[in-house]
C-alpha cells in the first residue's frame, strides 16, 4: 500500500468537506462537514504513525476525537439556542453582527 | 498486500460518495445517515492502518454519540422530516472552484512529497498498552486539558440549552 493512497483519501475527504462549509446554509449540515474535514486529518494522523512506526499519530487522534465530540455538544447547543430565539438556523439570517 | 489494497479501494469509493452525498442531498435525516457511512469507512480505514483502538473509539464515540446528537439537533430545529429545498448558499456555485483548487494543489504537494514511497509491508499492530503509555506519559498535560475542554463543554451545552 502506498502512502499517497490514504493521503488522497484525506486530501479529498477534506476538500469534499471545504466544498460543504461554503455551500451549506443550513448549520447542522455545516456542523456534518466540519466533521469530515476533522476525520480526514484523522486519516492523515493515522498514516503517519503507520509510516513512521511511532504511536504517537493515534494519541493525537483520540485527543481529536475527544475535542469533536465538545465542538458538536457546544455547536449544536448553540443551534439550538439560536432555533429558539430566532425560529430559523439558515446562517444566511443571522447578520446582526454585520456592520 | 493485494486483500488490503481491494478493500481499502472499495472502501475509499464508498467514502468519497457517501462525502459527496452529504454535502449535496436536500434531506438533513439522510445526510445524517450518509455521514454514518464515511464514519464508518473511517474506522475501516483505521482498521487497515493497524489503529484497532482509535477505529473502535470512533464507532464508539461517533457512530454512537455524535450521530445521536445530530438527530436529536435535526429533530429539534426541524419539524419537518423530508426534502428540503432551501439548505444551500445562493453563492454555492463559489465552493465547487475553492474545494478543487485545494484538491489540485494538496495533490501536487502530495506527488511531489511522497511520490510512491510504500507503507511497511509488516506492520504491528499499536497495542492500547503502548497507547495509554503515551496518553498517560509524554502527553499527560494536554490529556488533562482535555478533561476540562470536555468539562466546559457538558456544562456550556447544558447552559446554552435550558430554558429560564
Amino acid at each position: 500500500m502506498f502512502v499517497n493512497q490514504f493521503l488522497f483519501l484525506a486530501a479529498v475527504l477534506f476538500c469534499i468537506g471545504v466544498y460543504g462549509v461554503v455551500a451549506r446554509k443550513n448549520a447542522v449540515l455545516m456542523l456534518m462537514s466540519i466533521e469530515l474535514i476533522l476525520n480526514s486529518v484523522n486519516i492523515n494522523l493515522l498514516t503517519f504513525a503507520l509510516r513512521n512506526g511511532s504511536p504517537d499519530g493515534h494519541t493525537f487522534a483520540l485527543y481529536i476525537i475527544a475535542v469533536a465530540a465538545a465542538e458538536v455538544g457546544v455547536g449544536l447547543g448553540l443551534v439550538l439556542l439560536v432555533y429558539r430565539n430566532k425560529k430559523t438556523i439558515s446562517l444566511d439570517d443571522l447578520s446582526e453582527m454585520r456592520g | 498486500m493485494i486483500a488490503q489494497n481491494i478493500g481499502f479501494w472499495i472502501i475509499a469509493l464508498m467514502m468519497i460518495g457517501a462525502a459527496l452525498r452529504v454535502v449535496t442531498t436536500n434531506n438533513v435525516v439522510h445526510a445524517a445517515l450518509w455521514l454514518v457511512v464515511v464514519l464508518s469507512g473511517a474506522a475501516g480505514q483505521y482498521i487497515l492502518l493497524a489503529a484497532e483502538f482509535v477505529a473502535i473509539t470512533q464507532v464508539l464515540v461517533y457512530i454512537g454519540a455524535v450521530m445521536v446528537l445530530f438527530l436529536f439537533g435535526t429533530m429539534l430545529t426541524r419539524a419537518r422530516i423530508g426534502a428540503e429545498s432551501d439548505l444551500n448558499n445562493s453563492y454555492k456555485k463559489l465552493g465547487i472552484p475553492v474545494g478543487l483548487i485545494m484538491l489540485v494543489a494538496m495533490g501536487l504537494a502530495l506527488t511531489d512529497s511522497f511520490g510512491d514511497e510504500r507503507l511497511p509491508e509488516s506492520a504491528t499492530v499499536v497495542s492500547t498498552q503502548e497507547i495509554s503509555d503515551q496518553i498517560f506519559g509524554p502527553y499527560l498535560l494536554p490529556f488533562w486539558a482535555l478533561s476540562f475542554v470536555l468539562l466546559a463543554a457538558v456544562v456550556g451545552a447544558i447552559v446554552l440549552a435550558r430554558k429560564d
